[in-house]
């Protein structure tokens, strides 16, 4: 685990995350780039507000999938990690 | 406008490490994918003189300018069409008085808005009403880091006091700011200073972009050409710097053309994500597209948007594979690289159906490097031939 629990994410500014109709599927929009989401990634960028820590992220998903935190705390940490190292989430 | 080859929004699959992720290819006979993103030439006017501007020789004049309402509709058009992206470029964008309004507008629709300027030719009163009409991001480019060098290559005096002045106000207004260094032969030994410059404007982001070489830049190949030793210097710098500011610079950088030995997938592929829009409304696959002889070119003024890209025959010439030639028919990489640059096949084969010479598998990719070479050994560097109204014509 790379990123401390009480981290709070938020979309970086300039990035805004929508739903892209004409394709179906969750998009992020970055300067000059469209990153595409999958469903996970979709779930856990919409919980990161900048409210919410990483601990209180985890427990949220896990409850909304019925999986236990610990499985989906290496994909969230993954997740995130790389986006933060892409300035496309703040901490 | 600067002197790279515009890239369109990429897409990337987020599991579990984004990547790239290539879109289904489609037969073209199937429904064509919506395009992600539009370059906007709002005008071809612009105060700098850059001799590596992608615009075309032929400068489109302010008359034959689109208006606020085509653009509007335009605009609206391309959304419709599913477009998730607008770049609002030139010339230099900025010189339109209207850009607020068209900033607005594509805001309103739901675009993701983006300003391609040379942050010479703008008030930062206008600047706060572009980022209160919702601009999302802004690129600024540099002709260098050194400012004598900045004013020989635009042709402007004080250019790099206007353009740092207006990076303040885009730092100041907390928008995210792209630096974009056009490199060459003539600038590329200051790579180091132009990263410091993007860590100083607190850039976001650093585009190290070789010049592409069509338009201008073509004109002016043999003053612009670095030597494979400056290439491998640059790299060097970029690939030092990337690890650096880890985290802090993303820094985007390709090896050119006429070095490299698989060609790139220009415009991500021609008809399948991107367009460019003229001043005039002429709707292009690629912003160099009216190089290519004998093609037709639809205009916003004459036919819906969505009529232009299912159908347009610019569009149809060169999407998909179907009209690939040998060695791109049988490749395995036809659908990641799409064949390259057709511009650039065109400007060194004569031929805009044939491989592009970057790949290693073209007849002429010795003549390619032949090119380069040719340039670097010249006893004599060329003066620039600069970007003009009128001095596009031979």
């Amino acid at each position: 685990m790379g990123l401390p629990a009480e981290t709070r994410p938020k979309l970086a500014r300039g990035i805004r995350l929508q739903f892209d109709a004409a394709r179906d599927q969750w998009i992020l929009q970055a300067p000059e780039r469209v990153l595409v989401l999958d469903e996970i990634a979709a779930e856990v960028l919409q919980r990161c507000t900048g409210e919410a820590d990483i601990t209180a992220i985890i427990a949220s998903l896990a409850a909304a999938f019925d999986a236990e935190p610990g499985e989906i705390a290496a994909d969230v940490d993954e997740l995130l990690t790389g986006l933060i190292e892409k300035r496309i989430i703040a901490t | 406008m600067t002197g790279m080859r515009r890239k369109p929004a990429s897409t990337v699959s987020m599991d579990p490490a984004p990547e790239q992720l290539p879109l289904p290819a489609r037969p073209v006979s199937q429904p064509v994918e919506p395009p992600l993103a539009a370059l906007l030439e709002l005008t071809h006017r612009c105060p700098l003189q850059c001799p590596y501007c992608s615009n075309p020789l032929e400068l489109e004049r302010v008359q034959s300018e689109l208006s606020t309402e085509e653009w509007c509709r335009t605009i609206s058009e391309l959304a419709m069409l599913g477009a998730l992206q607008v770049h609002f470029s030139g010339g230099e964008p900025t010189v339109r008085q209207d850009l607020v309004d068209l900033v607005r507008h594509a805001r309103d629709v739901g675009f993701y808005t983006n300003l391609i300027t040379s942050g010479a030719a703008i008030t930062r009163q206008r600047f706060l009403a572009l980022i209160d009409a919702g601009l999302d991001h802004v690129q600024i480019s540099f002709q260098d880091a050194e400012p004598n060098s900045a004013v020989r290559i635009s042709h402007v005096p004080n250019i790099q006091e206007k353009k740092l002045t207006f990076a303040s106000w885009v730092r100041e207004s907390g928008t995210p700011l792209t630096v974009n260094a056009v490199i060459h032969r003539q600038n590329i030994e200051h790579i180091d200073a132009m990263i410091e410059l993007a860590v100083s404007l607190h850039a976001n982001r650093l585009e190290v972009a070789h010049v592409q070489y069509y338009g201008w830049a073509l004109a002016n190949r043999a003053a612009l050409m670095p030597s494979r030793a400056q290439l491998d210097f640059v790299t060097e710098r970029v690939t030092e710097a990337r690890e650096r500011y880890r985290g802090k610079l993303v820094i985007d950088y390709v090896v050119p053309d006429y070095y490299a030995h698989q060609p790139k997938a220009c415009m991500g592929g021609w008809g399948r994500q991107f367009l460019n829009i003229t001043p005039s409304g002429k709707v292009l696959p690629c912003h160099a597209a009216e190089t290519i002889p004998g093609m037709q070119f639809a205009s916003v003024r004459e036919q819906s948007l969505a009529d232009i890209w299912a159908h347009g025959e610019a569009f149809q010439r060169f999407r998909g594979t179907d009209w690939m030639p040998e060695p791109c028919r049988s490749c395995d990489q036809r659908e990641i690289d799409w064949g390259g640059c057709r511009c650039q096949a065109l400007a060194i084969t004569g031929n805009a159906a044939a491989a592009d010479p970057a790949c290693a598998k073209s007849d002429w990719h010795a003549a390619m490097q032949e090119i380069a070479a040719t340039a670097v050994d010249a006893p004599s560097l060329p003066d620039f031939r600069y970007r003009r109204m009128g001095a596009g014509k031979h």
